[in-house]
């Protein structure tokens, strides 16, 4: 290979790079840095990480494939993209699980560690060999370089040290700021000492002129548009810690958990920060303590939060319709990931919006949220605050394993008191008010608290009175059931209709929830570009629904839901109108709206990319599918 | 101003409250249950105690006993069979200065929900917590509960049941950080009430296993005790005195020191005498909501700078 030195960097507007290794090779704190020092160069940034199911999984394995993806852009990023341009690998076996994934094209290059090829055991020549033949056979361009031989002369533990001599390659290939990359670096190792700080500077550097005598390329990815930043500060967050900040910024004073992945960091991250604003994380014996736990405290006046996944929700479902028949206030966050059962506990699905709204035996009548961003993460956890106390009912805010585990920077909130929870409430109550005592408009009471005096009342899962009485009568029930539900539509009553990415009329609405509405938006970008006339919507509320929606359907010739949950094929055997299963959103916007509303959806157990999108918009629209380069995956 | 006390605006009206101030609704229990002892002697101690009835919260779960909170003048949670302990630590997490009861029975406590029992004790946070254990499933008729006596006959197990019963005394002994554990018969009122307050004096989880009368399921078991006290042994000890009409009723006594965890083992597990009185009794462990109830003084803008503080660490 050439050798560059101070080559000129190719300006170009973005790229995605990814670092894939064993577990516990640091390609992830690598991959973070990076991600940062480019976002205080003011691109835009989404990294995601490549996480392994097991803990420490075989080395040298496609299953134990860890690491990051980062795309850095001269824009706001809003997803993971499509395939790598740049990828670099620890070991050739790892980059199997990638391409199986549909991770990388024809034309991705990959810096690969070429120790392997002269290892004392010949099956793992022999493996490397053969792995970097079919990798160029595939289209891979591949440089194997001898990054490990390049750090001994700095470490003995190369493996270690491996991640910063690999961040100075990517600085210099990106043409990074040195000195904010050496900021981050003893920002990182702030806790290690001098003496550790210094040598990953000093592998960062030999990383950096390393890169300057092997590789023959180099990019500069400028910053956004200086209107895109403004004065804006920004924090650098994924969407598990995002949630943990909104706990903070809502007043909520209590998280009460049980572990499950891929929820728990959020908590983690409170566990270690909470006690600046006064709470706690209370992790209880199991998921059923812990939103009973989070319920006495709200009951007792504190609004509570907890935080879980699918197999967490299935167990609280009993505590989620108590909390909605008492009209107790709560916060309950599902960090959605593949399911049924035990599923894929470390990947994306947003399989659960049907549990979450009918998984009550009995009407349940709850609010029902879902976050886009990392950014509405954070917003809607305070929203939900406020919405389970203004209309007395549990609130569930829905992200997933995309929105946990991405992390980029967004504007840094600006606290406010009335973002806080009041003080409760301790006057005299008066007697003769009952503890529900709900306006026949809109279902709405205040609440008594414990403490009020002449408030006391028996909160049951019975259904009751007004006065909170055990009632088995007829009228009793179905009035409290219209009471509860009547809280639905009143909340409806103040939405705003969704607003349309795009034109307000065409050929296709594509409808989204959640995650997915970055690469949605992306996707039809690029198919209105194609001159498609293509727009999207994105759904924040499930329940109630945001109104006007089948006003805007109507603008459309068509109308489907692309959404990451299972869903029948058309043309699959024995799939036909009748048999067919829709996806969940579809499947709740036919009944809504008595419309004819089509679905893709698919449980591949990863983030939606704009191209996969792009690709099934022309595809109803019935242009042909864009040429792809990737190589292996589900295309 | 002419004829005002000058203190006017500083006086304080006692409040003074009578059992009246602790009745709820009309208790709907069958006739001669031993749940209306209980929710008698708990109202006895509201009283002694004078405790504010609205600061006073009683949690339960589901079956006949968990209706005690609706007979009750203080605020109630009457929530999901099994789960009280976990709502009733939720009240008191956030508000430590809360009086909590819970009332649960032998299904509710020992059954379904008997994963929360070993980890509610271990958090011991200041509760009296009441089994009500009548060795039988009574709001759902008579079906065999975790602590039934082998061969009793219920609608689950006609032919008599067919496992021994659980033990919950040396179950609830070893648990870690327990701190006061009582076992007590319905059908003596004075050691009901001298137990129930010996117990909400107690800081910490108060663990009161209330032996109770089912006369319509289960009379037949209860009324084999009830008619021969030298199946008892009472513990006599300082910390929870009985009086002269116990010592009467229950003959066979024991001079107990309630700190030794294997003394009061030794007597759990000793089947042939049931240990009445309080068994074990450890005042210094430590309790939850010391912990749980961290930074409640904080005002709203305290709790902005701390946020403000977490935020400068995240921000690029």
């Amino acid at each position: 290979m050439p050798r560059t030195g101070d080559r000129p960097a190719e300006t170009i507007p973005e790229h995605i790079v990814e670092i894939v290794s064993d577990s516990g090779e640091g390609a992830q704190k690598c991959g973070q840095t990076f991600g940062t020092v480019s976002a205080k160069m003011h691109n835009g940034v989404w990294t995601v990480e490549i996480i392994p199911a097991e803990i420490q999984p075989p080395a040298r394995s496609p299953a134990g494939a860890s690491g990051i993806r980062i795309r850095l852009a001269s824009r706001v990023v809003t997803n993971m993209g499509d395939e790598a341009d740049i990828v670099v690998a620890f070991n050739e076996q790892v980059l199997y699980s990638r391409i199986a994934n549909g991770a990388y094209r024809k034309g991705t290059v990959v810096l690969l560690e070429n120790k392997w090829r002269d290892d004392p055991v010949p099956e793992i020549r022999a493996q490397y060999e053969k792995a970097v033949g079919e990798f160029r056979d595939n289209g891979l361009i591949v440089h194997e370089l001898p990054i490990e031989t390049a750090c001994l002369e700095i470490t003995p533990t190369p493996r270690r040290g491996k991640n910063m001599f690999v961040l100075g390659m990517l600085c210099w290939l990106y043409d990074r700021d040195i000195d904010k990359a050496k900021e981050e670096i003893a920002i990182t190792f702030r806790r290690k000492g001098e003496k550790v700080i210094g040598l990953n500077h000093q592998l960062f550097d030999a990383g950096y002129a390393f890169a300057g005598q092997h590789l023959d390329m180099r990019y500069s990815i400028p910053p956004q548009p200086e209107e895109t930043i403004k004065d804006n500060r920004y924090i650098v967050t994924n969407g598990n810690t995002a949630i943990a900040l909104g706990v903070m910024a809502s007043g909520m004073e209590l998280v009460s958990m049980y572990p499950i992945t891929p929820a728990t960091s959020a908590s983690h991250y409170l566990a270690d920060v909470f006690h600046e604003s006064g709470g706690f994380v209370h992790q209880a014996e199991d998921e059923i303590a812990a939103i009973g736990f989070a319920i006495g405290a709200s009951f007792a006046g504190k609004t509570a939060c907890t935080i879980t996944s699918g197999p967490g929700i299935a167990l609280k479902t009993e505590m989620i319709a108590l909390a909605v028949m008492a009209e107790v206030p709560l916060v309950i966050v599902d960090v959605q990931r593949g399911g049924p059962s035990t599923g894929l506990p470390t990947k994306v699905e947003q399989g659960d919006l049907l549990a979450i709204l009918y998984g009550e035996p009995g009407d349940a009548p709850k609010v029902v949220i879902a976050a886009a961003t990392i950014e509405e993460c954070l917003h809607f956890t305070i929203m939900a605050r406020r919405l389970a106390e203004a209309f007395r009912t549990p609130v569930v805010l829905l992200t997933d394993a995309n929105l946990a585990t991405g992390v980029q920077p967004y504007p840094r909130p600006e606290p406010q008191l009335d973002w806080l929870a009041p003080p409760i409430d301790q006057s005299d109550w008066d007697e003769d008010i009952p503890a529900f005592n709900w306006d026949p408009e809109t279902g709405l009471s205040p609440r008594p608290i414990p403490g009020m005096n002449g408030g006391q009342y028996i909160l049951t899962g019975l259904a009751h009175t007004n006065r909170s009485k055990v009632a088995y009568d007829s009228d009793s029930n179905q009035y409290g059931s219209n009471m509860r539900s009547r809280k639905l539509a009143a909340l409806a009553s103040t939405l705003k209709p969704p607003t349309v990415h795009g034109d307000d009329g065409g050929d296709l609405l594509v409808v989204g929830w959640g995650s997915t509405l970055g690469a949605i938006e992306e996707a039809v970008d690029r198919a209105r570009a194609d001159g498609l006339r293509v727009s999207s919507l994105q759904l924040r509320f499930l329940s109630p629904m945001e109104p006007g929606l089948k006003d805007i359907f109507q603008r459309f010739a068509r109308v489907m839901t692309i959404e990451i949950n299972y869903s029948d094929t058309p043309g699959d055997p024995l799939i036909t109108d009748e048999t067919r299963r829709y996806a969940q959103l579809a499947l709740l916007l036919r009944t809504h709206t008595l419309m004819d509303i089509d679905c893709w959806s698919v449980v591949y157990g990863h983030p939606l990319q704009p191209g996969m999108i792009h690709n099934v918009i022309r595809e109803r629209l019935g242009a042909a599918a864009t040429a792809t380069n990737t190589i292996g995956g589900h295309h | 101003m002419f004829g005002l006390k000058a203190d006017w605006s500083l006086e304080v009206f006692e409040r003074y409250f009578t059992i009246g101030d602790y009745a709820g609704g009309e208790a709907r229990w069958c006739p001669g249950c031993g749940d209306h002892a209980v929710l008698s002697a708990a109202q006895r101690v509201l009283r002694d105690e004078q405790q504010k009835p609205e600061m006073s919260v009683c949690v339960s779960g589901i079956g006949c006993s968990s209706r005690m909170p609706h007979y009750l003048g203080t605020y109630g949670f009457h929530g999901l069979h099994g789960r009280a302990l976990p709502v009733a630590c939720g009240v008191k997490a956030r508000r430590p200065e809360l009086d909590v009861w819970v009332a649960t029975g032998d299904g509710d406590c020992f059954s379904i929900g008997a994963g929360h029992w070993l980890h509610a004790l271990r958090y011991n946070m200041d509760m009296v917590v009441m089994v009500f254990d009548n060795a039988i499933y009574g709001l759902t008729k008579a079906q065999t509960s975790p602590t039934s006596p082998l061969g009793m006959k219920t609608n689950t197990h006609p032919f008599g049941a067919i496992i021994e019963p659980h033990n919950p005394l040396t179950v609830t002994l070893g648990i870690t950080n327990i701190s006061f554990v009582a076992q007590v018969v319905d059908w003596n009122p004075p050691m009901l009430y001298e137990t129930l307050k010996a117990a909400y004096r107690h800081r910490g989880t108060s663990f009161v296993r209330i032996i109770q009368r089912c006369p319509v399921y289960a009379n037949a078991f209860i009324k084999e005790l009830q008619d021969d006290s030298s199946r008892f042994l009472l513990l006599l000890n300082g910390t929870l005195p009985m009086d002269a009409s116990c010592k009467r009723a229950f003959p066979e006594h024991k001079d107990h020191d309630v700190s030794d965890l294997p003394e009061a083992f030794r007597l759990a597990h000793d089947t042939s005498r049931i240990p009445l009185g309080l068994l074990y009794h450890n005042p210094e462990a430590p309790c939850y909501e010391d912990l749980s109830s961290q930074g409640v003084d904080m005002t709203p803008q305290q709790r902005i700078n701390g946020l403000n503080r977490v935020l400068d660490k995240l921000t690029i």
